[in-house]
């Protein structure tokens, strides 16, 4: 929608140049999308012009500025060829996890969905999923960076001062050397996440499972190699790491039904990394080439799906 | 730099905070349409270098340098686009405020994409089709190919299609605007090029933050310092006379409860102050700058409370008598107290009884297109009013009554309608306009945002049925007594039609000599509830049907030979709070036993497909049910709905047919031009049907109540049997045949040996000082009854709550249908809306009487993932009131949809869901908890 009370786009990437009434614009689907009736200037970051995806041997670096569709090419682009990272499996079904269209993904910034913090921020899930670290750039200079599992504090909330700008999301390359697991449910067809548990079982043998959409933040479970759980351990962790106020409540999904979907992905997560089980509740896992959805609208039935309607 | 708009370079520059969207706009292309304005559903979408956005969120100023494609830059501007000429040939639409979105994003696809369609489109939403013929559109089906059950049955069933001459009753004929909605020169409510409008200024409303508050001041002088502001209009402005929001043929129907601009505001959201100016984000600004002061009351949230003793009157200052509230101390509206036999002793005849609370949910409409409208003087200095509505001729009515004008001095107009359900029965914009402009003789525009749509316009009614009802053991309903109360919300208007009209044929189905009907409309401080698709009907179907299921489990029997052996046959009063049925209403045609039998045999069918398919074991965590439910709906709202048309011969041979009712994605304006080709022997395409304007015909009561086929079609139907009279008359003269061997054909007539074609009639006929030109009035009654029967069969994860729908299935009894593939689109449309409010849908009001779910992201309407491809069957009558034997087919497949889906869900679960919506989280809560299985 206009924002109406906008007086200025500015061009800029300094931090240095933020003052009250401003907002940054990365692909501006949010800002445009909420509009705002107090905001004075855009700090528009489309001409920064830095590289969306840069992989080296210690990681994928990606800009704040990365578009969704960019980082939905990447799992089959060529410049990831040579690296054997399981992990990527990970990035195309956390992009369909998205509520918004593949349109949107053509505008939309993996920064700006951290940035935004709603729990099912699907970029939220998936870096804070692979223990990946935020870089941050303030007002006065300065620069820090810190996981992004604390960079969401809260339903829409952060730890970004005013000015800060997150510049960049790195992706270590032992989490993206690990297996992963990926489960997700939402109340309706390919809507937004009620739920969202990534798991990766490491190299070393270590497990994380990382929870987003049922919590209002990314909540962290972490056994070290040789703690990995069985099922009755694993359900103590859940219960003890996540008390019931942190349960987010939203007509996405009732905290009651959260909590148990919690539980239940944890431990099908568990048992499919460590090769007891593969019991899949929820969509787009395991990862096909394409996406794989529920069609039940397609005029020539999917006959896995449902039986073909007619005489 | 510049933006390229479709091959040329634009020379105007975006504002700062502008989208692409409003830009686009600006500068000519209306095809880009608003549907939220937040990215939700994509009726902007354009192609930037070839890439498809949401030009609503895509920042104006990104596009410089860029070329940008707009569905009106989409062909070559000699052919159609591939992609426009499916959505033609499947009539891949309906009201069409999507469409050109929907092409714009199919356009971009390749195969891969095409065979994902739930993906790959729910980014589009659309409220009118349930995405079927969108399916087949953009796959290149044209939605009667071999292997689709519902087009085929339809098309077989339909006694009418199998003999249809092209473009005449029982044809598939295409909407005759579908050109113009697939190339988006569709022209909806603002849709104006600017230089029509000269000087047009814009209107933004302050709300009331607060539920319940007096006026005490509001100082305008800093709103009116603002650049570009011209006035600002508050309660002190306004015109005094009370009236409703509600739009019927009698004012009365609704209560005298609200101002244009009150100094109470009732619910958070209401109208506080009006103000006018040059831009939108003047009046915005305007809006902010006002400084008002309330004096806060003591608000009420629900309808329980509201009428408990001591409760906040919200409307105690008016006088019941002359605003018609039943008792405006109590804050009830209407009420309605009738018992027929005696339900104590129904009771005690039973041998099973059913009590529960059923609770139904406030839903939107969600029409594509916005509230919207625009006022200005006309050279005569008559008021002219554009507007998003389905009523134009009510609305001048009461546009004349609050500004006492003449109703000569007052011409109201739609455009095309982007999609209505009853949420346009209303007067919510047309009053603010009309008042800016009269008072500053400017043209004047209003549009009301998605937010203001869900905060502000008006919902379906909340319910709160008590149902208690009896069966005997050999399968007989014994007693059925509902206790009613309706939430309308701040504002009465359409509280006692709805509260009426559900009580209404939802009990009368059923033969049973016991009823018994407490029901009260009541206010609260929360957004006003309207007319909504069903009236009342969907909410009390849903607990009754569900009744009826229980009714049948607790006796052992199936229940759909329950109902058979209860619903109403032909000769069976037809009664629910009267003794005596209503004296108009008849069976016309009766086919209810069909439908029931069409979707029993059908959910056979496709457990049997399951079966063979080895796709009936699902797994361990799923379970599988199946249920129906079964509806009931008058043809005509009661007392009076009234059409006059006028069809005349042109010039060129062609006809024309004058109609005031509005083409909102009905479809009625095929079936005008179906009606009048059939009685013209001629075919639809030699029709011009022009529509929805206050001069054009005397009066139309408006498309509500499914009236647009029964009503304004038959005076269509009356009026073009006179012309072919008329025609035939003048043929005879001018070639000396007898009357009886003229005969009307297409383009010409028939005089024994002699043709005469139709332009040479016309000529003789205006030489003779006749004008070939005939009325056609209708008043809507007699009445008759139609049918739906839904069925449904599910499967229900029980570690998830998740719910599949593996079979959907509805027959309606539509008479005979005019139109099979439209009324299919109608049903399979209605199915989809019914569906949104079973599992998701809900306007949400918290403790403090906000609106939280104000966003299409917070309201999901069902996207193209959501949606089942359902069987549609059609019983065979021919109806003897309805034009040729039709009967109306618009609201009523949404009524029988929540019941069957709760009936089987209740079926695979053991679980009665008596509260709407039923969604994964409460499917799977319920399960852990099976003490809501009721007794």
């Amino acid at each position: 929608m206009d924002m109406n009370t906008i007086e200025a786009v500015v061009p800029t990437t300094d931090p240095s140049q933020w003052r009250d009434g401003d907002a940054w614009l990365a692909g501006g689907t949010v800002l445009f999308s909420y509009g705002s009736t107090v905001l004075k200037r855009l700090l528009d970051l489309g001409q920064a012009g830095w590289p969306a995806i840069t992989v080296t041997d210690q990681g994928i670096e990606l800009a704040a500025t990365c578009t969704v569709a960019e980082l939905y090419a990447l799992p089959a682009s060529a410049e990831i060829a040579n690296h054997e990272w399981p992990a990527l499996a990970l990035i195309r079904p956390c992009c369909d996890s998205f509520v918004a269209s593949f349109k949107i993904w053509n505008m939309s910034t993996v920064g700006g969905n951290l940035c935004t913090s709603l729990p099912a921020g699907p970029m939220i899930s998936l870096s804070a999923g692979l223990d990946a670290m935020a870089s941050i750039q303030s007002p006065d200079g300065s620069s820090r960076s810190l996981p992004v599992s604390d960079f969401v504090t809260g339903d829409m909330q952060n730890v970004l001062a005013s000015g800060e700008l997150l510049r960049s999301i790195h992706l270590p390359a032992e989490a993206l050397s690990a297996r992963v697991a990926f489960r997700r449910l939402s109340l309706s067809n390919l809507g937004r996440s009620g739920v969202l548990l990534i798991g990766r079982l490491d190299a070393e043998g270590g497990l994380v499972i990382t929870v987003t959409a049922s919590t209002k933040r990314p909540v962290q479970l972490r056994f070290p190699a040789g703690q990995v759980p069985d099922a009755g351990m694993l359900a103590d962790a859940v219960g003890d790491s996540i008390p019931w106020p942190l349960y987010h409540d939203d007509i996405h999904g009732l905290p009651a039904w959260r909590r148990d979907m919690t539980f239940k992905l944890a431990e099908e997560i568990r048992a499919e990394l460590l090769g007891e089980s593969m019991v899949v509740s929820g969509d787009f896992w395991p990862p096909h080439a394409t996406s794989p959805q529920p069609s039940t609208q397609r005029a020539n039935n999917n006959p896995q799906k449902e039986a073909p309607h007619g005489n | 730099m510049a933006i390229e708009i479709n091959g040329a370079a634009s020379e105007a520059t975006p504002r700062p905070g502008q989208c692409l969207r409003t830009f686009l706009r600006e500068q000519g292309n209306f095809g880009v349409k608003k549907g939220c304005d937040g990215g939700d559903c994509g009726a902007c979408t354009v192609h930037v270098d070839g890439t498809p956005v949401h030009s609503c969120i895509y920042p104006a100023v990104r596009a410089d340098g860029k070329a940008v494609t707009t569905i009106e830059g989409l062909s070559n501007g000699e052919s159609l686009h591939p992609v426009q000429e499916q959505f033609l040939e499947a009539q891949g639409f309906q009201c069409g405020f999507c469409t050109a979105g929907m092409v714009m994003t199919a356009a971009t696809f390749d195969d891969e994409q095409r065979a994902n369609l739930p993906r790959n489109l729910k980014g589009n939403l659309c409220r009118c089709t349930g995405y079927r013929s969108i399916a087949d559109a953009v796959c290149g089906h044209d939605g009667g190919h071999a292997h689709d059950a519902g087009a085929d049955v339809s098309g077989a069933k339909s006694p009418a299609a199998v003999e249809a001459t092209p473009g005449q009753l029982g044809d598939n004929v295409p909407a005759p605007a579908g050109q113009a909605v697939v190339t988006g020169t569709a022209r909806y409510t603002l849709d104006v090029p600017g230089e029509q409008l000269p000087g047009l200024l814009h209107l933004k409303l302050l709300r009331s933050p607060h539920p319940h508050a007096r006026i005490v001041s509001i100082d305008k002088t800093a709103a009116l310092a603002v650049p570009g502001v011209v006035a600002v209009f508050t309660h002190e402005d306004g015109p005094a006379q009370l009236f409703s929001t509600a739009q019927h043929e009698h004012f009365t129907d609704d209560p005298d409860d609200t101002r244009v601009l009150d100094n109470v505001v009732r619910f958070i959201g209401q109208r506080v102050a009006a103000v006018v100016a040059e831009s939108v984000g003047a009046a915005e600004a305007g809006t902010r700058a006002l400084a008002v002061e309330y004096e806060l009351l003591e608000p009420v949230f629900t309808p329980q409370e509201a009428i408990l003793p001591g409760a906040p009157a919200i409307h105690g200052d008016k006088d019941g008598a002359y605003s018609r509230i039943s008792r405006p101390l109590e804050n009830v509206v209407a009420e309605v107290h009738a018992e027929l036999g005696s339900v104590a002793d129904g009771f005690a005849a039973a041998d099973f009884i059913h009590e529960h609370t059923y609770k139904t949910q406030r839903v939107q409409h969600v029409a594509m297109e916005t509230h919207a409208s625009i006022a200005w003087l006309d050279e005569e200095g008559r008021l002219v009013v554009r507007s998003s509505t389905q009523v134009p001729f009510l609305v001048k009515r009461t546009l004349a009554r609050l500004f006492n004008l003449p109703e000569e001095t007052v011409r109201v107009v739609a455009g095309r309608v982007g999609g209505g359900f009853g949420g346009k029965q209303e007067v919510l914009t047309e009053d603010l306009v009309a008042l800016a402009a009269l008072t500053l003789k400017r043209p004047v525009q209003v549009e009301f945002t998605r937010t203001e749509q869900f905060m502000a316009a008006t919902t379906r009614h909340p319910f709160t049925i008590n149902l208690k009802a009896g069966a005997s053991r050999d399968g007989y309903l014994t007693a059925l007594q509902l206790d009613v109360i309706t939430n309308t919300g701040a504002y009465g208007n359409h509280a006692p039609g709805v509260m009426f009209h559900g009580c209404g044929e939802s009990l009368a189905v059923y033969k049973c000599g016991n009823k018994k009907v407490d029901a009260k409309a009541v206010y609260t401080n929360t957004v006003p509830a309207g007319a909504f698709r069903g009236y009342g009907l969907s909410q009390m179907i849903f607990a009754i049907e569900s009744a009826i299921d229980e009714l049948a489990i607790g006796i052992g029997m199936d229940p759909l030979e329950f109902r058979l052996r209860n619903m109403v046959r032909p000769g069976d009063h037809m009664l629910s709070t009267t003794p005596e049925p209503e004296e108009d209403v008849h069976y016309g045609s009766y086919g209810l036993d069909q439908c029931v039998a069409l979707v029993r045999d059908a959910l056979d069918r496709g457990k049997e497909r399951y079966r063979a398919a080895g796709l009936d074991d699902l797994g361990p965590d799923w379970v599988v049910g199946e249920g129906s439910a079964l509806s009931m709906i008058d043809t005509v709202p009661p007392r009076g709905h009234f059409a006059h048309t006028r069809v005349s011969l042109e010039a060129d041979g062609r006809f024309a047919v004058d109609v005031g009712t509005a083409e909102f994605g009905n479809g009625t304006t095929t079936v005008h031009a179906q009606l009048a080709a059939t009685a013209l022997a001629t075919a639809a395409s030699k029709i011009t049907v022009r529509q929805s304007d206050t001069d054009l015909v005397e009066h139309d009561t408006g498309a509500f109540g499914s009236a647009g086929t029964v009503v304004a079609g038959k005076a269509t139907l009356g009026a073009a049997l006179e012309l072919a009279t008329r025609i035939q008359t003048v043929a005879a003269s001018l070639t000396g045949a007898a009357l009886t061997d003229c005969r009307l054909v297409d383009g010409a007539v028939e005089c024994g040996d002699r043709v005469v074609p139709l332009k040479e009639i016309f000529d003789a006929a205006r030489l003779q000082g006749v004008r070939l030109a005939t009325d056609g009035n209708w008043g809507g009654t007699p009445r008759s009854v139609a049918f739906n029967v839904h069925g449904f069969r599910v499967a229900v994860n029980t570690g998830t709550g998740e719910l599949r729908i593996l079979q959907s299935v509805q027959a309606a009894d539509a008479g005979v249908v005019v139109n099979p593939r439209q009324c299919r689109g109608q049903i399979e449309g209605g199915i989809a809306q019914a569906l949104g409010a079973v599992l998701y849908e809900e306007v949400k009001v918290d403790d403090a009487g906000h609106v939280t779910t104000d966003i299409l992201r917070q309201y999901h309407i069902p996207s193209f993932a959501d949606v089942p491809r359902s069987e549609v069957y059609f019983a065979t009558t021919n109806d003897s009131t309805g034009p040729l034997g039709a009967k109306s087919m618009s609201e009523s497949p949404f009524n029988p949809v929540a019941p069957a889906l709760a009936n089987a869900i209740r079926n695979a679960t053991g679980i009665r869901f008596g509260e709407l919506p039923i969604a994964r989280d409460k499917i799977y809560l319920a399960l852990c908890d099976r003490t809501l299985i009721p007794n």
